[in-house]
């Protein structure tokens, strides 16, 4: 059975602020489709200083499904909605004195009920393009979704690469068929670890700690990249270019080039040192594209 | 108070009578029965009285038709790569969509290889469809493996049927049958069957133990290939501890046979009466009319199985969950999907298995334990409201699945 902390114990026998809340101002329904699980955050937000007064929770799932959702009401519970978006699922998981591997969507299950319940509370659509694949590697808890997205964004060869741009496979070992199998999904063919990445993208060398780092909320993220963007804004403007942010589409972020960047020769060098900067930022991999790439989709 | 174990599919207790046996293969009869000495000669001995025995509760027609290995799943991949590697113009394996992973994953995993692999889909109830089972029949198909009784319902296959119509065509015929021996009298000499799995520790019997029962002139390809044991069928110096064990395990489980089908099943029966007369929204899942005696497999709507097991666990009673969570995987059970149960039902089903150690007292403190659980879970369940489901509960809670 689960290695479960004694925190996450207590808080599945002893749940706090389980059941319906009356006059609740902002409510949020999300499950997980790996396992079937689901919940209800409820909040009860005071409009005029948008302080979450009350917050309760309903949840179908197991026993760290329901210890994660009652820690997510704990914690945001006195705080304001723009603060209680910065709780992250990592916050949950911590304040559980952990959660295993296998159940961390647990814990991001709660940290999208509470962006769904403040969006709803704030009269606005709420929609996560967060995909969760078959967990790979139990060590850095990896999904084969993630695994396969960055074999596919940067050319990933061998079984190293992989370690090396997302931690999979860099434990035990024991899921390195299993990446191997992804590998060879993608390429058609397996290469030997003295292969090596695609040479084009050489120049990314990898973040390797990003995939553990705690996920942002897309207003974070979307923060962060502006925030990026403007510190390199000066670089270009000295070569009488700028560059501006157009839209983010998931991993991938498009810039519209303008001034001497536009048309330069050293257009893709100057793209590939923008996205160098974001996945730095971001500690997550995304693609920088031009803003003409939008139009192709 | 005594714990209560009640999740004898997963395994059971040694008994002591069988471990009692096992002592002294540890200490003076520590030889190898292939040495010529006296030490080898009597273990040799106690291994030809055990490979009987196991002989005996099989119905096999001859002792040298009994293959010990280390487990059920061991027996179940040596029966399956033998049957391709004997037959190599036959590339079809025919299985079920209900088997447990040491046949499952093992078929998907050649599958990959190059064979070609039909799962027989099975109905709500878990049965399989005959019809369709004759008309996968063909002279591609090297083998057909199922299950005899199933893991997660209890439910049956009709697999002497099955192996009389895979036999017809002249197709070899396995069976996984660790949850039905000791459990249900078996006759192989009067079946078509050509091989079937068993595992010691699903009857009394310590773990490490199994068996593959490969029916003379079958043609049999070794998994292991080395020494000479096991008629050079399964090289490696035997686990004579545990052979013993297990020789003691299949006689008590043939004396005890028709105790399983009368006391053990009347126990399961007054458990789930019990049970689904104080829990609503509740109900048995499998063949209820064609099921092994000791299984019970109750899915209790709206709530997910892993916090039932938590809190039974509290109050010393020891279950299984055919949800998802409990297991290393996160996915519902295979067998849960594969009979439609619906997720709010499949997660929420919990699996008591019984044996001959339970009594009606254990079984009555369990009927007292599990309505206040379901009821402290269903309080916490956005499908529930008051004492029943909230209206039209799938459309009242439609969450965004991420």
């Amino acid at each position: 059975m689960w290695d479960y902390s004694e925190k996450v114990r207590e808080h599945f026998f002893n749940p706090r602020n389980s059941g319906p809340l009356e006059n609740a101002n902002g409510i949020g329904d999300v499950g997980s489709i790996k396992c079937g699980d689901a919940l209800r955050l409820m909040l009860k937000v005071q409009p005029e200083t948008g302080i979450i007064e009350d917050a309760h929770f309903q949840t179908f799932g197991c026993g760290s499904a329901i210890a994660s959702s009652s820690a997510l009401t704990e914690i945001i519970k006195g705080k304001t909605v723009d603060e209680a978006l910065l709780v992250s699922n990592q916050d949950i998981a911590d304040y559980l004195d952990g959660l295993p591997p296998e159940k961390m969507h647990c814990s991001v299950m709660g940290r999208e009920a509470l962006q769904a319940a403040v969006a709803n509370y704030r009269g606005e659509a709420w929609s996560d393009e967060h995909e969760e694949g078959d967990l790979v590697c139990k060590c850095f808890a990896i999904d084969a979704v993630m695994i396969e997205q960055t074999i596919r964004g940067n050319g990933l060869k061998t079984m190293q690469d992989v370690t090396n741009y997302t931690k999979a496979g860099g434990g035990c070992s024991a899921c390195h068929e299993k990446i191997e199998d992804i590998l060879i999904a993608v390429n058609g063919r397996l290469y030997s670890n003295e292969a090596k990445a695609n040479p084009s993208l050489k120049s990314t060398p990898a973040p390797s700690a990003s995939p553990v780092k705690p996920k942002l909320t897309n207003y974070q993220r979307i923060r962060k990249i502006e925030d990026t963007l403007e510190a390199i804004r000066p670089m270009l403007q000295r070569d009488h270019g700028d560059v501006a942010l157009v839209e983010v589409d998931g991993k991938k972020i498009y810039v519209a080039l303008s001034g001497a960047c536009q048309g330069c020769s050293m257009e893709a060098a100057t793209l590939a040192g923008v996205q160098q900067k974001l996945i730095e930022a971001l500690g997550e991999l995304v693609q920088v594209l031009p803003v003409g790439a939008m139009a192709n989709h | 108070m005594k714990p209560i174990y009640m999740d004898n599919n997963a395994t059971t207790a040694c008994d002591p009578a069988v471990v009692e046996a096992m002592l002294p293969f540890f200490t003076e009869q520590f030889g190898n029965a292939s040495s010529i000495h006296s030490f080898g000669a009597q273990v040799g001995k106690a291994l030809k009285e055990a490979r009987v025995k196991v002989q005996t509760l099989l119905g096999a027609a001859h002792d040298s038709e009994i293959v010990f290995t280390s487990c059920g799943t061991e027996s179940d991949s040596t029966a399956i790569l033998s049957a391709l590697k004997a037959s190599p113009e036959r590339r079809t394996i025919i299985t079920t969509v209900v088997e447990h992973p040491a046949i499952l994953t093992l078929c998907e995993h050649l599958e990959k290889d190059g064979c070609v692999l039909h799962k027989l889909p099975v109905n709500k109830k878990g049965r399989v469809d005959l019809d369709e089972y004759k008309s996968l029949l063909n002279d591609r198909v090297a083998i057909v493996s199922a299950m005899w009784a199933n893991n997660e319902t209890g439910t049956l296959f009709p697999v002497e049927e099955m192996a009389a119509l895979a036999h017809e065509k002249g197709i070899m015929f396995h069976t996984d049958a660790v949850q039905a021996v000791g459990k249900l009298p078996i006759d192989l000499k009067t079946t078509k069957i050509d091989m079937l799995s068993l595992s010691g520790h699903k009857l009394h019997a310590p773990k490490g133990i199994g068996v593959l029962y490969v029916r003379r002139n079958t043609r049999f390809r070794p998994l292991l290939r080395g020494g000479h044991q096991e008629r050079g069928r399964r090289a490696g110096t035997e686990n004579s501890a545990s052979i013993v064990g297990l020789g003691v395990a299949c006689d008590l489980a043939r004396k005890h046979i028709e105790e399983e089908s009368t006391v053990v099943k009347r126990l399961r029966d007054r458990l789930e009466r019990g049970i689904l007369a104080k829990v609503p929204n509740a109900f048995v899942n499998g063949d209820t009319l064609y099921r092994l005696p000791n299984t019970a497999s109750i899915a209790f709507e709206y709530v997910e199985g892993e916090g039932i097991l938590l809190l039974l666990n509290r109050e010393g009673i020891a279950a299984s969950s055919g949800s998802a969570c409990t297991s290393g995987s996160l996915e519902p059970s295979h067998v849960m999907r594969a009979m439609g149960i619906p997720y709010t039902a499949a997660h929420g089903t919990i699996r008591f298995s019984l044996s001959r150690y339970n009594t009606q007292e254990e079984v009555d403190r369990v009927i007292a334990a599990v309505p206040p659980i379901i009821a402290q879970l269903r309080k916490l369940s956005p499908y529930w409201s008051g004492n029943k489901p909230v209206s039209n509960p799938e459309q009242a809670f439609q969450p965004e699945y991420t």
